[in-house]
Parts: structure tokens; C-alpha cells; sequence
């Protein structure tokens, strides 16, 4: 087992190019032992190319790399039976069956998962002799997380495990996952829905342009900062009502009839909020104080335009 | 029975022996139940043997015909396993990402390539012994005693290795649908060219010495001295076959690509 104070995953100074593109720029990373960490980017952010790197799949031009306190590549061999692993797709034959796979992947391993019970925990039970190609994606998904985890792995990779997955199949997956940091596990686990990393992650890593953009909690990373939101009809006058606010503050009205707050949201600025309003004959509807979501500050740091 | 699995970590390799045999069992299963496969490796060979050893289709010069066409028809059925079979099982393994997904499990690549050779190693046992069931029925006298079946399994293993190679070096080299046509059509080229079931004397002098060096070729004619001719150890073939299973499984491990 891991020695205390020990990380699950060091990365420094991670470089990797793939001809002229840099797909990983100078990652820094230290994943908790028996936590959660999230990597969290848009597409091509080179989150893909940090988890392979960590599997032990590619080298890195630079920087070290230490899974367990062990080189993923020159020590694979005492690594793989300790981690568990999900891609991003495919990695199982088309003919072979649900079951079949995971009890061949169970019986690598020592003291592993029953596969039938866990087939059943993750809604697969009745698919157990349904060959991959015909499984739904969603069903693929879940096999391939099955096969992860069947070989009670003290660190888990997983690639965008909930890509796809209906929103049953998703809560039945984060369920499994915060399972196995309860029972003392590491996850590693890379998407783009911000609202399972603020769900599921003990620690997020934005990464943008193979580069790390913020690193932190949930919580710290949404920060303390509240918002006060409310619609009413369009073209108030925000400059008579931010007049009435304490200075610093901020009022915006983005699309027409919906407004935004922003500053030291306390309930006196609630209160003159809804006194202004009350003064004004405004009714407001939908009136809510609320954190920044992590999405805010996704879209903040990686900025607002598409990716190809 | 949800909630009853306990995630606490437990992570430990199980014996080597037992994941190589649980992944050639694996394979085994996945060969059988390919009916293309099948078709390759089980109904081709026994339809040529039935079909020319009770015509006369094909001249096969003195002798009984099937005398002739048994030690072919099992040297063919070694390759539709070794080279043909396992070239189009593991490229698509390759492209399914499958390969990808074993390397990180605590099966080695060794561990690997001796489930998928057992895999085959099985199937040519099935296969030989449908083929010599049917061989027996048409009439076949095998010569050679036990010397003589043992000097046959020292061919087919080597044939075995070297067919191994190239079939894993297409199937690690090129991409999945190519490997599937390109083992096919090598299949049949060296089926109609290697001596299985047309005599390499009836080609061209000079055309014949350099067929005779195919694999194929050196497997039909070694079994071929061996179980017609009553000949102990052919050395000349045997030769021949061990120098290709050097060099295929050699080119495999250099230019095998994983993904």
C-alpha cells in the first residue's frame, strides 16, 4: 500500500508532443490518496494524453511521472495489477460477451469483484450473455467501468466514464465511483460535465491547453462569491437601483428581462433589492441567491468560443 | 444484491498460469463460436479432401489419392489457423482497442502470445483430428509408426510458430480490414501454389525450387515424405520451416504495433 503522505499520482513538469502539437504543456499534479481528483477541459486539452501517460500507455517527452509512488512505464508490471482502467472507448471485442469479459478480466486478479454482482450492481445483469457490439453505448460504458474496478484496484483511471449515459446510468456510475473512494480508493477521473465534477470530484484540475489553468475544491474554486438573480420585464433602470447599492457592486441584464447581481450579497442588499423593486412596481420572479456554479468559472478561465 | 460488493481495495495479480490459461480459453471460445472462422479452418479443409480424394478432378500422380492429399490438407489447416485465423482475430482485437485494454491488466504480453498460441494449438488438434477421421473413412494409410507422428507434430509445431509469426506481424501492422483481405488472399495463393493439394511438380522447373521454400510448401512436402513416403525425419523440410519460424516471430516482435 501507499505510504501516508504519499500521493496517488505526482505528476511535474509533464511535457508531451505529438509532432509540432504539445498535447501536454508543463502539467503539474498531485492527486490525494483515497480521493476524487477531477480533470476537468474542453476537448483537446490533453486530458486524455495525462491519464495515458499515468496508465503507462505513452512516455512523456519531460517531467516525471509517479503512479503509486511507481514509474508507470519501467515499473508496469508491479503497477497494472494495483490500478484499474477505463478508456475513453472501445477496448473490448465486438463478440465477446458482457459476462465472459468481466470474469476474463476478473481472473487476472488475486481477490477480485464478483463479476455476476457487480454486473448486477451497475444494470447489467440481464445483458451478462450479450455479446459488446450489441450492448447500447450506454451499457458498453458501464461494462467497460465494470472491468475497471472488477480487480478491487487501489487507484482507478477513468476517461469520461459518463459520456453518453442517460441520467440513470449516470447516477448508478457516480454511485459506484464515490463507493470506491468511501472503501478508500483513488479515482482519477477526466470529463467535461462541470456539474459531476462538482458533484463527485474531492479535487478539480482544470487543464486548458495542456496547460493547468486552476486546481482546487468545488468549493474553492466556485469561491465565496454569491450572486443575486432574479427576471422581471425588460429595460429596468439599473442605474437608479445601483445607486441604492453598496459600491463595488455590479448589476447586469443579460438576455432582456433577466438580472444579475453581482458583490457583497448580503441580506441588506437583498433588502434594497426588493425595496427598490416594491417602490418601482416591479414583480420579480424567479428570485435567487446563488454561488458562482463551476461552469462560471470554466467558461471564465477556457474562455466562451467553440473548440474545434 | 446491490450494495453487497465490497470495493474496499484488494488489488493482487492472480498466477501467471492461471491468467494465461483463462485468456486462452478466452480465445478458444472466440474462435468456435466464428463461423467464418470456422468455415476457414474446419469445412474448407475437409471439403477439399472429400471432394479430390473421390474425383478425379486433380491427376496426383502414383499412389492412393488420399495418401496424397491428407498431409496437404493438414498442412493447410495449420495455416488457416496459425497465419490466416490469428491474423484476422488480432487485427480486429488491435482496432477494437482490445489489445490496448489487455496491456493494462497484470497479463504480460508474453503471457499474451502463449494464450493465443494454446488457443490455436487447440484448434489444430480439433482440426486434425476431423481430418484424420475423414482421411480414415476415404481409405488413408498413414505411414511412419510413432517415430513417424512424432517427426509430423515436430512440422506442424514449426510450421505453427512460423505461420504465428507472420499472421501476428500483418495483423500488427496493418490495419484491420486490410489484414483481413491480405490474409485471405494469401491463404488462397499459397493453398493453389504451396503443394497442398496440386503437385509442385507439375509447375515449371525453375518456378517450383523457389515455391518449395514457402512454408506451406515445406510443411505439405514434409508431411507429405513423412506419412505417404514412410521417410523418418525430413531433415530438408524441417529445415526449412524452422528457418520461417525464426524469422516471423522475429519481425513480429520488432514491428508489432499495439494501437
Amino acid at each position: 500500500m501507499v505510504p501516508p503522505g504519499e500521493c496517488a499520482v505526482e505528476l511535474e513538469a509533464l511535457v508531451k508532443r505529438y509532432g509540432s502539437i504539445t498535447a501536454v504543456d508543463g502539467i503539474d499534479l498531485r492527486a490525494e490518496h483515497g480521493a476524487i481528483t477531477a480533470l476537468l477541459g474542453p476537448n483537446g486539452a490533453g486530458k486524455t494524453t495525462t491519464i495515458e501517460i499515468c496508465e503507462g500507455y505513452r512516455r512523456a517527452d519531460s517531467g516525471t511521472v509517479r503512479v503509486l509512488g511507481l514509474d508507470p512505464v519501467r515499473d508496469a508490471r508491479e503497477l497494472r495489477p494495483r490500478i484499474g482502467v477505463m478508456l475513453q472507448s472501445g477496448g473490448i471485442p465486438g463478440t465477446a460477451r458482457a459476462g465472459e469479459w468481466l470474469r476474463l478480466i476478473a481472473s487476472f486478479h488475486a481477490r477480485p469483484l464478483d463479476p455476476a454482482a457487480l454486473l448486477d450492481r451497475l444494470g447489467l445483469a440481464a445483458q451478462a450473455r450479450t455479446p459488446f457490439r450489441r450492448l447500447s453505448g450506454g451499457q458498453q460504458q458501464r461494462l467497460s467501468l465494470a472491468a475497471a474496478v472488477v480487480g478491487r484496484p487501489e487507484l482507478v483511471f477513468l476517461d469520461e466514464p459518463t459520456a453518453g449515459l442517460d441520467p440513470q446510468a449516470r447516477h448508478a456510475t457516480w454511485e459506484l465511483v464515490t463507493g470506491l473512494r468511501d472503501a478508500g480508493a483513488s479515482v482519477i477521473v477526466t470529463t467535461h460535465h462541470m456539474d459531476e465534477a462538482e458533484r463527485l470530484a474531492d479535487q478539480v484540475v482544470i487543464v486548458d491547453r495542456g496547460r493547468v489553468v486552476a486546481r482546487g475544491t468545488p468549493a474553492e474554486l466556485t469561491g465565496a462569491e454569491r450572486q443575486l438573480r432574479f427576471r422581471a420585464r425588460p429595460g429596468l433602470g439599473l442605474e437608479e437601483l445601483l445607486a441604492a447599492l453598496p459600491p463595488g457592486s455590479v448589476a447586469k441584464e443579460s438576455p432582456a428581462g433577466h438580472y444579475l447581481i453581482e458583490g457583497d450579497v448580503q441580506p441588506e442588499l437583498l433588502a434594497t433589492v426588493t425595496a427598490w423593486c416594491a417602490s418601482h412596481g416591479v414583480t420579480t420572479e424567479d428570485l435567487r441567491i446563488e454561488r458562482r456554479t463551476l461552469e462560471d468559472v470554466f467558461l471564465e478561465l477556457t474562455g466562451r468560443e467553440l473548440r474545434s | 444484491m446491490s450494495g453487497t460488493l465490497d470495493l474496499t481495495p484488494a488489488p493482487a495479480a492472480a498466477p501467471l498460469r492461471a491468467m494465461v490459461a483463462a485468456q486462452a480459453s478466452f480465445e478458444l471460445r472466440t474462435l468456435l463460436r466464428n463461423g467464418e472462422q470456422l468455415l476457414l479452418t474446419m469445412v474448407i479443409p475437409v471439403l477439399l479432401l472429400v471432394l479430390f480424394s473421390t474425383t478425379g478432378l486433380l491427376d496426383l500422380g502414383p499412389g492412393e489419392r488420399v495418401d496424397f492429399l491428407t498431409p496437404g490438407v493438414l498442412a493447410l489447416a495449420v495455416m488457416s489457423t496459425a497465419f490466416t485465423g490469428q491474423a484476422i482475430a488480432t487485427g480486429f482485437e488491435r482496432r477494437y482497442g482490445a489489445l490496448k485494454r489487455l496491456g493494462a491488466t497484470p497479463l504480460p504480453r508474453g503471457g499474451l502470445i502463449a494464450a493465443k498460441t494454446l488457443a490455436v494449438l487447440a484448434v489444430e488438434l480439433m482440426q486434425t483430428a476431423l481430418i484424420c477421421a475423414v482421411a480414415l473413412a476415404l481409405g488413408w494409410s498413414p505411414h511412419g509408426g510413432i517415430g513417424g507422428a512424432l517427426s509430423a507434430v515436430a512440422l506442424v509445431l514449426a510450421g505453427t510458430a512460423a505461420f504465428s509469426g507472420f499472421g501476428l506481424l500483418m495483423a500488427g501492422t496493418l490495419r484491420a480490414e486490410a489484414t483481413l483481405a491480405a490474409a485471405n488472399l494469401v491463404y488462397l495463393l499459397l493453398l493453389a501454389l504451396g503443394g497442398v493439394v496440386f503437385p509442385l511438380d507439375r509447375f515449371p522447373a525453375g518456378m517450383a525450387a523457389a515455391l518449395e521454400l514457402l512454408p506451406i510448401a515445406a510443411l505439405s512436402d514434409g508431411l507429405r515424405q513423412v506419412l505417404q513416403q514412410g521417410v523418418a525425419l525430413p531433415a530438408g523440410a524441417l529445415a526449412t520451416l524452422l528457418a520461417w519460424a525464426v524469422v516471423g516471430p522475429v519481425l513480429a516482435a520488432l514491428f508489432f504495433k499495439w494501437e
